[in-house]
């Protein structure tokens, strides 16, 4: 059985490191694997998706409405804007964080209240984690891409050391202690 | 070994393996990082040219001269090229030559959806589509192979989920090529009527003789399971359709122009129904159709934008998906200018002086979008300059003395420049705003002309943009720092009213530069805060209202201090200088 994750999130969160690292750990399970990521325009501050998909065989790289086991999202109004991409019995990663897109900032539109509340009390199976401070503890701000990693890693069954190998193999050396000390926050806050 | 490589990537890895020795480009969303991994290969020349068509002359100079070559481009990359290989089609190559383009459908990152191939059968180049990484790897030594075994510059088309998902690839040596011998030959390589006659008739038995070959090519592969369904797809479209479908029949082109005949009619009379899935033009179909064969295409699927495994899904048997539903309206979250940007000072002033703005295509688009929304007109590379002067030589009254054109020092090398000299030549009078930022941004900070820094970063010559400018004949020549606001717009109010041509260099380098340093996260001064708003008109993603007072997000600031030039109150400090 295949298994698609979407990893959303604001344009310079970091997702397109987030989808490297999940896609080399599966990689590393033997898994076929495709990551879907956009560039360009859309990166700049705007929203973001990238998808990874691993299994015996995967055909389509992106993910479809109502077909994705796990979304980590990186900011609320994010999770909120994807919703309609979890599978009914999927699983749902939130970070708490909150970024006003344009319109909200120019007074256009107003950012939805109660967001996690109003996801929960759709019966959607989630986890709400404020990564930021995670990052923050660890020593870099920058760092919450991992540290939600950490957090994904906790819910799926792949052996720990896997991902602390992919994630020495992806991030820059120098930044390699802040991320470990962010994957393994993330890892056991819950 | 197998390797997780993006698209771009692996058709750079194919580049290597097929012993290509030249790669020219013009960098462009979603095509990119073909050039920027293959500037990898120290076995390989690359550059970045500054523009398609000069990238291509480059590739099809290198192909003359006996060596396998490559240019890169996005799908409106290809129109600027067009003029030199719509010829090189007439001329056909020495060394093989393969035009790796990128299309964009749903435009992520790009001005219009215009589709590859319906250009490439005008120019009569044949076409190439890969469907996923590995098949980019393998497909493009395949059309290194025909290129030179055809007398054909290939087409290499790609769109953005094939060039921007990653997928395993079988990893390859390269192969070297011996040059191969160049005998001088002006009815092949020199097209003046005479010869480019002959060549023509050339070009004609080309197409059958490929259309022949596509009937046994390695690329068209038919699978048939059950035979209720048919699929005739290609590319990107064929992994959604499998996904959809697995146990349909299938019959996916891996080359797409020219097409056979029999392969198509054979796969046609062994399953009950047909469909033809392509995203963007119906190229397939109408062949299918102009073949006699009854197939269903665009009566149920798009001309528009990309496909998906569930559009297929319900566009043939009607199944649907349920999903979670959000019941209120949630903001979308447009692409903003980075803070610290260098062209929202800019942006601000035009806005205040209520000028209008012919725009060009760069990270500056985005000043089209509120609050600042300055950009009047965005058409495409370098058309900036152009609109500029033919607004102000229409004579109309609301324009003069209040219009701009803006363009990238990226841009202004790529197709700016003989805007500027048709200005001084024909006796306009716009002031044209080059935003010198240091590097092509918007497409992940590429070096061009202006850099002083060639793809591989190693130190050149510099284009210097002031003397280029007094060279074409701008007296008016002023270079300002955007971030200076009040001395900017006393320039621009300065330049606009002169009855001659006027270049104002803004000059402040990306943000995101390395090297650019800022001093940090600023903060409000609650105290002196009176909650004016006037820091939030320059549209900074950092500054919001949180519970209706103004906030610096300390993530995103680096204390750019753009806004504390808007505040005139003080209220806003901190960063290092604190």
């Amino acid at each position: 059985m295949n298994k698609s994750i979407m990893i959303v999130g604001v344009g310079g969160q970091g997702t397109l490191l987030a989808s490297r690292i999940l896609g080399n750990v599966a990689i590393k399970q033997g898994f076929d694997v495709k990551v879907s990521e956009v560039h360009g325009m859309s990166q700049r501050g705007g929203s973001v998706v990238t998808y990874v998909r691993y299994g015996e065989k995967v055909y389509a790289p992106i993910i479809d409405k109502g077909g994705a086991d796990i979304i980590l999202a990186f900011e609320q109004l994010e999770a909120y804007r994807y919703l309609d991409y979890l599978k009914n019995d999927g699983k749902l990663i939130v970070n708490t964080q909150q970024i006003d897109p344009m319109p909200v900032i120019t007074g256009a539109e107003k950012y939805p209240e109660n967001i996690i509340e109003k996801i929960e009390q759709k019966g959607v199976s989630m986890i709400s984690v404020d990564a930021t401070k995670l990052a923050l503890e660890a020593g870099n701000v920058k760092a919450v891409n991992v540290a939600l990693i950490g957090v994904l890693a906790s819910k799926m069954n792949i052996d720990k050391q896997v991902w602390l190998d992919v994630i020495k193999e992806t991030v820059p050396e120098k930044f390699y202690e802040v991320n470990i000390a962010a994957f393994e926050l993330g890892y056991n806050c819950k | 070994m197998k390797k997780l490589l993006l698209g771009n990537e692996a058709v750079a890895r194919g580049i290597f393996e097929a012993g290509v020795k030249v790669v020219a480009s013009y960098p462009g969303t979603p095509s990119t990082e073909i050039t920027e991994n293959v500037a990898k290969y120290d076995e390989i020349y690359s550059e970045w040219a500054p523009n398609e068509k000069v990238a291509a002359e480059v590739a099809i100079g290198a192909s003359f001269g006996g060596s396998r070559a490559a240019t890169c481009m996005k799908h409106v990359g290809f129109n600027v090229a067009a003029d030199p290989l719509f010829t090189a089609s007439y001329t056909g190559v020495n060394g093989g030559l393969v035009v790796c383009v990128a299309d964009d459908p749903g435009m992520h990152s790009s001005q219009n959806e215009q589709d590859t191939r319906m250009v490439a059968m005008a120019a009569k180049i044949p076409v190439i589509e890969p469907s996923d990484s590995g098949e980019c790897k393998e497909y493009i030594k395949l059309a290194y192979d025909l290129s030179e075994k055809y007398d054909t510059p290939i087409i290499f088309r790609l769109t953005t989920r094939v060039a921007h998902s990653q997928s395993l690839v079988e990893i390859s040596d390269r192969v070297e090529k011996e040059f191969k011998p160049y005998e001088k030959n002006p009815v092949k390589t020199v097209m003046m009527p005479a010869m480019a006659k002959k060549r023509h008739v050339f070009v004609e038995q080309r197409l059958k003789d490929m259309a022949q070959y596509a009937e046994n090519c390695p690329l068209n592969t038919v699978e048939i399971n059950d035979t209720k369904i048919g699929i005739i797809t290609s590319g990107i479209c064929y992994q959604y359709a499998k996904e959809a479908f697995p146990n349909a029949s299938f019959l996916k082109l891996g080359m797409v122009y020219p097409m056979p005949e029999k392969l198509i009619k054979d796969f046609a009379s062994k399953v009950d129904k047909v469909y033809v899935i392509e995203e963007l033009d119906p190229v397939i179909e109408n062949h299918c159709k102009i073949l006699g064969i009854d197939v269903i295409g665009k009566e149920l699927f798009s001309l528009l934008g990309e496909y998906s495994t569930n559009f297929i899904k319900k566009a043939i048997d009607g199944e649907d998906v349920s999903t979670f539903t959000i019941d209120e309206n949630v903001p979308i979250r447009p692409p903003v200018m980075c803070p610290g940007c260098p062209h929202r000072g800019m942006f601000y002033v035009l806005k205040k002086l209520g000028m209008s703005v012919c725009g060009d295509i760069g990270c500056y688009t985005l000043g089209a979008l509120a609050p600042l929304q300055s950009i009047d007109f965005c058409v495409c590379m370098g058309a900036s300059i152009g609109m500029a002067h033919g607004i102000e030589k229409t004579g109309n009254q609301e324009f003069k003395n209040k219009t701009v054109a803006i363009i990238g020092d990226s841009t202004f090398m790529h197709s700016g420049i003989t805007g500027i000299v048709d200005i001084v030549y024909n006796k306009g009078v716009s002031t044209v705003i080059i935003l010198d930022n240091s590097i092509t941004g918007m497409t992940g900070h590429q070096d061009n002309p202006t850099t002083g820094f060639t793809i591989k970063k190693e130190p050149t010559n510099q284009v210097n943009l002031v003397k280029l400018c007094e060279a074409i004949g701008i007296n008016n020549v002023v270079v300002a720092d955007p971030f200076d606001v009040e001395n900017f717009e006393k320039i621009v109010k300065e330049e606009v009213k002169k009855e001659e041509p006027s270049v104002i260099i803004s000059q402040r380098p990306c943000a995101l530069l390395k090297g650019v340093k800022f001093p940090g996260p600023l903060t409000i001064n609650k105290d002196k805060c009176v909650n004016c708003k006037q820091c939030m008109k320059i549209g900074c993603p950092a500054i919001s209202l949180k519970d209706g007072k103004v906030e610096i997000d300390k993530t995103q600031c680096n204390g750019c201090g753009l806004c504390t030039k808007m505040c005139k109150l003080g209220a806003i400090g901190g960063g290092n200088n604190e």
